[in-house]
């Protein structure tokens, strides 16, 4: 049963692989593809007073959970003051405080936000009782016309209330409205009216999420609590549910800025976008998994990039694996396009690929010119490895002399590697001829650009440095290939002469 | 047409170099066995053993310093052929017909000094034609006068038979011819011209060279359409013999007839390559699968001889 062993064992690796890496996307938000970009906002409140030379405690409503939004990078800008968030049974506040200031003070709260449709629960918390709700004689008698009116026209406790944001918000109000707005704002109004008529509401504050706004205010919206749950209207358009673009900052019953020991209090926010790469965006939200062991983004910076490459390699190795089982091209050296591959990947493709071949061809030549001197093998191929050397530093110091970059291109070919080329090269020459070299050395010359093209594709680069478990897929695959018995592709063109007997 | 079909190579039993290499070499060539063929002085040293008639060695030289001494023991030779012990694909043979002033004249009529000589023995010695790369030991054994018979038929080189044996059973043989392109060696993918041999007669089938099918040599411009081999079924004996000499089931035997026509074992190959199969016009696969069919192997070579001659007749 070994076979299918092994087939269970490819098929287990396929699996682990993938699952691995679903896994890890959904728990890390690494994204599955580069260069995958995400709106974030950068909501900014600004609290300005005037002290009086006392001490100063400022004290600031911030954003608990948000409905669509998750929040994260929470800042303070406030120099000299000593800042805290104080967590009041789940109703954050900032807390600024200071000695003594005076003069003008500007202290700044600063966090973002990003769109999610699953992040920040709905507050569930049933209402208070509500209290006694009092009016002045005459505005009783109006709230109670203006209620009546609203329930009569009406069917339910959203319509009713939609009705009087109507009345409220017309521009030809009635009597009894107009009078009950010369004693309180419309939305205050509007949440007493509600209150009174027995249906629970709230105020909330929030803010609508445009690209660069400035000097904004708090806007308020009414919550009423029906089936259970609270329902955001809009108190000037009746319209019910939090529009997409809505950040709710304070869910009501506090108050927003409290300053004790100045004047002249005011909070005003600003708003703006950013865009920024979905993956730094992970790595600064991801919350600690059981995969952050396996998060390379932990280790200092040489090491991520040295990592980066020798990720690649397996990329290489399937590409080599892929050329020779399958397609059947001959290589020079069964790993050397490899290699060569992965100094292209230095050096971009068509500079790297035209030094290569000059300094094997410059360096066949001097070879030849070797062989008289009967040298032992090992000696030869050190000397070649020297003559090599030579000819990069030549030609780096000549490309800098003539202003072309060379230097970048050349020095990261491996010289022990384009040594042995040489050498195997130049005894493929003598053995088998030139039409040899150019099959081999084309050969190598093709799987290392198709290792290359490989290696360097941004999706690549990205799933094996962020995702390494993908090594695990391509393992399998390459193992399934190693156990591939059937014809290679050039295996077609070299028996075609039995086209013949087939009668074609 | 750039080529032939999937389809029609497994209609032929095309043998391909995967199935070759996972399902004849891996299976049935052990690795521990591959040394008895990959190095020819083991291969020689055993077939004295066990009485299969092989080229005579002359003398080996294992170290570098031994080669100040060289000029003195080619004394005698007027031809040799050095080669590396653990050479592959004819790498490294050089083959000396003569001597003339002092000087080796090569099969090719290149007149080489004892200088050259020496380098390329120290090259051999340095692992520059070994497998591996690892250092190597050069063999300098007899100069085969090989049969007048194929003297029409070859350039410079000594024709060579080569028979894939398979678990003892000779199952597919050709003859190979140097030619000028590849510079008088035996070996296909240089240029040299393989001809498909009968494996019941030993008589010629069709001729390949560089894959593609011709029909006289280019360099003798002789007929290569009715080659017969003489004492057929001998040289089937000898190839049958290897297997019980070195155990391997996948190899091949490449044998050279000498001037009286009796054939030598040159040398044996552990993976032998798949053109063998162009020139036969068949593939090995339905031979290959008989073979792995039968209930009981024969256990003589002379049996399994026997066997093929009667089963393995052209359709």
């Amino acid at each position: 049963m070994p076979r299918a062993l092994f087939y269970t064992l490819i098929f287990v690796l396929f699996v682990t692989g993938i699952g691995l890496t679903w896994l890890r996307h959904i728990q890390t938000e690494i994204p599955l593809l580069p260069g995958k970009q995400v709106t974030v906002w950068l909501v900014e409140a600004r609290v300005a007073f005037n002290a009086s030379g006392n001490p100063v405690e400022v004290s600031l409503d911030i954003p608990d959970t948000v409905p669509g939004y998750r929040t994260f990078n929470e800042q303070t800008a406030s120099p000299g003051y000593g800042f805290s968030v104080l967590d009041m049974n789940g109703d954050r506040r900032a807390v600024w405080s200071i000695r003594s200031a005076s003069g003008p003070q500007t202290l700044y709260y600063k966090l973002m936000a990003r769109a999610d449709q699953d992040a920040g629960s709905e507050n569930l918390t049933p209402p208070h009782p509500v209290v006694e709700i009092f009016w002045e004689e005459s505005q009783g008698i109006a709230a109670r016309q203006v209620l009546a009116q609203a329930h009569a026209q009406s069917d339910s406790r959203l319509s009713m209330c939609r009705e009087l944001i109507k009345q409220v918000n017309a521009t030809e109000k009635s009597q009894n409205i107009a009078l009950l707005l010369s004693h309180t704002p419309p939305v205050l109004l509007l949440e007493k009216l509600l209150n009174y008529a027995n249906i629970p509401t709230r105020i909330v504050n929030g803010l609508y999420l445009e690209e660069n706004r400035h000097n904004l205010e708090l806007e308020p919206m009414l919550e009423i609590y029906t089936a259970q749950r609270w329902l955001m209207l809009d108190p000037t358009t009746g319209q019910h549910g939090r529009p997409d673009n809505f950040f709710l900052w304070d869910q009501g019953g506090t108050s927003i800025l409290d300053v004790s020991g100045g004047r002249n209090s005011r909070v005003s926010f600003g708003i703006s976008a950013q865009t920024i790469s979905a993956k730094q965006l992970a790595l600064t939200t991801a919350p600690p998994g059981h995969f952050t062991f396996f998060d390379m983004h932990k280790l200092p910076v040489e090491e991520q990039n040295m990592l980066k490459v020798m990720l690649l390699l397996p990329l290489g190795a399937l590409a080599v694996v892929f050329m020779s089982i399958i397609i059947g091209i001959r290589t020079s050296g069964t790993f050397m396009p490899i290699l060569i591959a992965l100094s292209f990947l230095q050096t971009s493709l068509l500079p790297g690929l035209l030094s290569f071949v000059a300094i094997v061809a410059f360096g066949l030549l001097l070879r030849s010119y070797l062989s008289h001197f009967n040298l032992l093998l090992v000696a030869r191929i050190s000397t070649i490895v020297v003559l090599v050397l030579v000819i990069v530093v030549i030609s780096s110091l000549f490309g800098y002399q003539i202003g072309v970059n060379t230097r970048m291109s050349v020095t990261f070919f491996p010289v022990i590697i384009i040594a042995w080329t040489i050498e195997r090269m130049s005894i493929l020459w003598e053995d088998e001829g030139p039409r040899e070299v150019l099959i081999q050395g084309g050969g190598s010359l093709f799987v290392a650009i198709c290792a290359f093209m490989l290696m360097s594709w941004p999706l690549a680069a990205h799933l094996s440095f962020n995702f390494p478990e993908i090594n695990l897929i391509i393992l399998a695959l390459i193992m399934g290939m190693g156990s591939y018995t059937g014809y290679k592709l050039t295996e077609l063109r070299r028996f075609r002469a039995l086209r013949l007997k087939l009668g074609l | 047409m750039w080529g032939i079909g999937i389809r029609g190579l497994r209609d032929l039993g095309i043998l391909g170099m995967n199935a070759r290499n996972i399902n004849y070499i891996g299976r049935y060539n052990q690795r521990k066995l591959y040394p008895l063929v990959d190095d020819k002085l083991k291969t020689k040293k055993l077939a004295q053993r066990y009485g299969i008639p092989a080229p005579k060695l002359h003398f080996v030289i294992r170290e570098q310093h031994r080669l100040r001494t060289i000029e003195q023991r080619l004394h005698n030779l007027s031809g040799f052929a050095i080669k590396p012990a653990k050479g592959s694909g004819g790498k490294g043979i050089l083959v000396i017909s003569a001597r003339k002033d002092g000087k080796f004249i090569t099969t090719a009529g290149t007149s080489l000094g004892i200088d050259h000589i020496k380098r390329h023995i120290s090259n051999i010695l340095a692992g520059l034609y070994s497998l591996a790369g690892t250092p190597d030991v050069a063999i300098i054994e007899e100069l085969i006068e090989f049969s007048d018979l194929f003297r029409a038929y070859s350039y410079q080189g000594v024709p060579d038979i080569r028979i894939v044996v398979f678990q003892g059973y000779p199952v597919m043989a050709m003859l190979r011819l140097a030619t000028r392109t590849s510079n008088g060696k035996a070996n296909l993918h240089q240029g040299a011209i393989g001809v498909g041999l009968d494996i019941c007669s030993g008589m010629s089938l069709k001729a390949v060279q560089f894959s593609v099918p011709t029909t006289i040599h280019p360099d003798t411009g002789s007929a290569l359409e009715h080659i017969s081999i003489p004492h057929w079924p001998e040289i089937l004996l000898l190839a049958a013999r290897c297997y019980d000499m070195t155990g391997l089931g996948y190899i091949g035997a490449d044998i050279v007839l000498d001037g009286a026509n009796n054939p030598l074992l040159l040398e044996l190959n552990a993976r032998p390559g798949l053109a063998i199969q162009l020139t036969n016009g068949y593939g090995l696969l339905p031979r290959l699968r008989h073979i792995e069919g039968l209930k009981r192997r024969h256990a003589s070579a002379q049996a399994r001889v026997d066997h093929i001659l009667k089963n393995f007749t052209l359709p």
